[in-house]
């Protein structure tokens, strides 16, 4: 019986992985559906404003690369979160992360600029990285050292990048002008176009790079390996003798500078200076972009790119179907809403949730989560669950 | 006490009563055995899943009776009770209660029918008085406000009744586990409960504790209730139980008297092939010292956690430290493994003062740690077993370069370790396998590499018995090759059957150390109560072992065995 039900779990990777996209895919539907309903209730033309939706989104090339545009700053924002997240650490501070990454990649783009382009763009992500990696770093310290929760430090941290960033434009850094902003960076500093015509750079050449970079290191790495384990028991960590204190700084800084690489992409790709406060909250809704992914790196693409469209779509439906942006978010507000919470679509299908059923995918996910209380209060439940006579 | 090979050879003809099958005929041992059953459980079905939890179990419990269920971890009997008492729906089957066909459907019909049920998590609210706790749900009212003096008074009265010793204003927090157990039982009487089950209740308690629960068990039945006792412990089974069920794989695999039975039948109808309670274990060959503590001293709030503790394990012996938990046994852990560093003294492994390696650099040379059973902190449930089976050893040769894994690498070490230590329940994430699979696949992770100092605490604690004995085989064949073992366990069976010497330990000091054979149980349970054995044992083994250190004042009864003897 064990041995069969091994048998059946080897292809379960995939299984799971297929599982998980399904319902994801089922969480966005249900969100624009609930959108639909909130945009009929404010009398509205459903059929008008998801038309624009669409065609703004990914209706020619050139809405296609806005989309991406738009994804591209939340695909290694919401990398770095779910880096961190599969660590066991919620970094919340990937708004601050992107700051000091987006202003060390100016300062660094403007003063190495009689440099040849490839190396001067190296030079500065490299520099943009190093700085989100410190950002990140500090939260990670604070933990290892006090126990100070990174969500407390994180969130505070972001505040002080920001003004910090500020404070530093204005003071050593500021263009002429009414505006906070750096000068405009050497031409041949920035991220050359992937499509003519179009704000789509290399970039999402680098993001996708990037991404399975992530993915390899926690697969297939020792030091993954150590990320993972301590987000998934630390306990069996210190058991096995993993420095937890120190991966944890790791972890930290690690995710800072992919995070800070989404300052540096934003700088030599989009704005091409830093521009005081220029992020709308890309760290924040990395975050959700990071849950909806289910903090898997090659989810973050779809993930990224879902609220990119939702975006783009977004605006075109502003000014064509003179609609509300808002609404788009209140739309990324329900996706996040179905995703996180998978009861509410089992309870729709009307599918036992809390009964356990071993070696599907959601059941694994709900124990992962909910690991604590497996281990003591359900413990001999599941185990009898899960199992009969051993030998 | 060495093997009992008394069964050997022998078929297992069913004990009187035992038929496994449809209607075990109640009580074929006559006298004790009641006409009309107070329970009957026929035929139950349970499935979860791909997993038959319950396969047509039947289960009959006579009114007036201690009625053990037994069976390993995983044999359904859990799953049986839940459904008993309304927790879980089962799929076929029939509940009888006093001759009489029940539907039970939520726990609120359970306890209309007189069933209660202590869970092995207490459901109680810290910050409530017992009283508060014990009535939260059924208050007393009195012109529409609470009655807390009837409250107390109802609670005070059911606490002298059966024995509780519970007081009704103690707040839960100040509770021991072993009280706040027993608010828990006053709950159910007091919800009017004739049949109480109760979810291994010892898996949270001390040796002490759980002789107290016993008794209360007791006076519980000499009042005329009826208890059903859920546990894998075939030494409690035998302690207190009128009446043994044991389950295997979902099925009645046997019901007997208690009085007409033996653990190693009991532990064979549980595993369902013959099992060795007691390992057979060679006298030591004792080399040369490779772990020593030297003085070492952990400092706490107040009070030290650690003080001048002196022990050194020698290379082909099992040192046992025997305690209550609490007393110092974790730091004890902590300092040998490198988490903490102690306050004075040093740890000596080899010869070498390993002050400043951490758990990491002290692993390497070969020395492993084998966590407790439970709370399991061995493995990481998420991940597979294979990458739990190198955890530990991920970070260089033969299963990393450079630091990137070799998975072939790997996959070997899966397969040696999952052979060797017949680990089973596939390689999925590890949180699929059972209990003691878990356990055997950690054992397995820390031997595998053939280490010269173990150590090992609380080893198989909430591990079934067909573990128990592998593990404590690993063991017993490390010791055989020479390796120093350090055993902290709460469990005397296990101490006494393992260890070479025995070490008692009590607010982190050792007060008493010398061979296993110079102690006796109730010695050893005095000494980790604090209490000095009054020698009336006649033997001369207890007491502080001789050093001074800080003993002046006390005499040194005789310690045979010095502790830095070397």
């Amino acid at each position: 019986m064990t041995e069969r039900t091994a048998g059946r779990r080897l292809p379960a990777a995939w299984a799971e992985v297929l599982g998980e996209l399904a319902l994801t895919a089922a969480a966005v539907a249900l969100a624009l559906l609930a959108g639909a309903a909130l945009l009929a209730l404010a009398g509205y033309d459903v059929r008008d404003a998801y038309y624009n939706l669409w065609d703004g989104a990914f209706g020619s090339v050139y809405s296609v690369a806005d989309t991406l545009v738009n994804a591209m700053p939340l695909l290694f924002a919401g990398l770095a979160v779910a880096f961190a997240f599969r660590g066991g650490l919620f970094n919340i501070g990937a708004e601050g992360q992107l700051y000091a990454g987006a202003l060390a990649t100016a300062v660094t783009a403007a003063a190495l600029a009689e440099w040849p382009s490839v190396p001067l763009i190296a030079a500065a992500m490299l520099a943009g990285a190093l700085a989100g990696g410190l950002w990140g770093l500090v939260p990670g310290a604070l933990k290892a050292k006090t126990g100070a929760h990174e969500v407390i430090t994180t969130i505070m941290l972001n505040y002080v990048a920001i003004l910090l960033t500020t404070h530093l434009v204005k003071q050593y850094f500021k263009a002429p002008g009414p505006v906070d902003q750096t000068a405009l960076i050497p031409a041949h500093a920035r991220l050359p176009e992937l499509i003519a015509g179009t704000r789509l750079t290399w970039a999402v050449v680098i993001g996708v790079v990037l991404v399975a970079a992530v993915d390899w290191l926690l697969r297939r790495t020792s030091f993954g390996f150590d990320v993972v384990l301590v987000g998934s028991n630390p306990g069996a960590a210190v058991y096995a003798g993993v420095p937890v204190a120190a991966r944890t700084v790791w972890t930290m800084a690690v995710s800072g500078a992919v995070a800070g690489l989404a300052g540096s992409t934003m700088v030599l790709g989009v704005l091409y200076r830093f521009i005081a406060n220029f992020s709308p909250g890309y760290g924040f809704t990395a975050v959700a972009v990071a849950l909806v992914a289910r903090a898997r790196p090659w989810g973050v693409l779809p993930a990224a790119v879902l609220f990119g469209a939702l975006q783009a779509g977004g605006l075109t439906m502003q000014l064509f179907a003179r609609i509300p942006a808002d609404l788009m978010t209140a739309v990324q507000g329900l996706v996040i809403l179905f995703v996180a919470a998978p009861g509410l679509l089992y309870a729709w299908r009307r599918l036992p949730v809390a009964a356990p059923r071993a070696g599907t995918a959601m059941t694994m996910t709900a124990e992962t989560a909910a690991e604590g209380a497996a281990e003591t209060a359900a413990g001999p439940d599941n185990e009898t669950a899960r199992r009969e006579a051993g030998p | 006490m060495t093997v009992s090979h008394n069964d050997a050879g022998r078929p297992l003809p069913p004990p009187a009563g035992a038929a496994p099958g449809p209607a075990p005929t109640p009580g074929g041992g006559g006298a004790d055995a009641p006409p009309a059953p107070a329970i009957e459980m026929i035929g139950i079905y349970k499935r979860f899943g791909p997993v038959q939890a319950s396969a047509g179990a039947h289960l009959r419990v006579y009114p007036g009776e201690i009625h053990c269920l037994l069976g390993e971890n995983g044999a359904g009997k859990s799953t049986l009770m839940k459904i008993l008492y309304g927790l879980y729906a089962m799929d076929a089957g029939e509940i009888r209660i006093r001759g009489r066909t029940a539907v039970i459907r939520s726990p609120g019909d359970a306890m209309r029918a007189g069933i209660g049920m202590v869970h092995q998590h207490f459901m109680l609210v810290d910050d409530f008085t017992v009283a508060e706790n014990v009535i939260a749900g059924m208050e007393p009212r009195r012109r529409g406000l609470i009655d807390m003096a009837a409250a107390r008074r109802l609670v005070a009265e059911y606490s002298r009744r059966f024995g509780l010793h519970v007081d009704p204003g103690a707040r839960v927090e100040d509770l021991s586990v072993g009280q706040q157990q027993r608010v828990e039982i006053l709950k159910a009487l007091i919800r009017g409960a004739e049949f109480l089950i109760l979810d291994e209740p010892t898996a949270v308690l001390t040796p002490q504790e759980a002789d107290e629960l016993f008794r209360v068990m007791r006076q519980l039945k000499a009042e005329g209730k009826t208890i059903i006792f859920i546990t894998h412990k075939l030494k409690e089974t035998m302690a207190v139980a009128d009446r043994v069920t044991v389950l295997r794989a979902g099925r009645d695999a046997g019901s007997m008297p208690a009085s007409q039975t033996t653990p190693q039948r009991l532990a064979e109808l549980m595993v369902g092939r013959r099992v060795l309670l007691q390992v057979p274990a060679p006298p030591a060959q004792r080399g040369p010292a490779l772990l020593q503590l030297e003085n070492v001293t952990v400092k706490g709030a107040g009070k030290d956690l650690l003080r001048s503790v002196n022990l050194q394990v020698r290379g082909g012996e099992i040192l046992g430290i025997a305690g209550v938990e609490g007393n110092g046994q974790l730091e004890l852990e902590e300092v040998v493994a490198g988490w903490r560093t102690p306050d004075q003294g040093r740890v000596r492994i080899a010869g070498r003062d390993v002050a400043g390696m951490g758990p990491r650099r002290r692993r390497r040379p070969g020395c492993a740690h084998i966590p407790p059973g439970r709370p399991r902190r061995g493995p990481a449930p998420a991940l597979s077993v294979e990458q739990n089976v190198v955890l530990g050893r991920h970070w260089g040769q033969p299963y990393a370069r450079l630091g990137v894994l070799r998975r072939p690498a790997v996959r070997e070490l899966a397969d040696a370790v999952t052979s060797r230590f017949d680990v089973r329940g596939g390689r999925g994430p590890v949180g699929g396998l059972s209990g003691g699979n878990q356990q055997k696949l950690v054992v397995g992770r820390e031997l595998y590499h053939n280490p010269w100092v173990i150590l090992a605490c609380q080893p198989t604690r909430g591990v079934d018995v067909g573990a128990i004995e592998r593990i404590h085989r690993e063991l017993l064949d490390m010791r055989a090759r020479g390796a120093a073992v350090l055993l902290i366990s709460a469990d005397l069976d296990e101490l006494l059957a393992l260890s070479d010497r025995l070490a008692v330990i009590y607010e982190g000091e050792i007060v008493a150390e010398g061979e296993t054979g110079q102690f006796t149980e109730e010695m050893l349970g005095l000494l980790m109560a604090g209490q000095r054995p009054s020698g009336g044992s006649g033997r001369n083994a207890a007491g502080r072992n001789g050093t001074g250190r800080d003993g002046a004042g006390r005499d040194g009864a005789g310690p045979t065995e010095a502790t830095a003897g070397d």
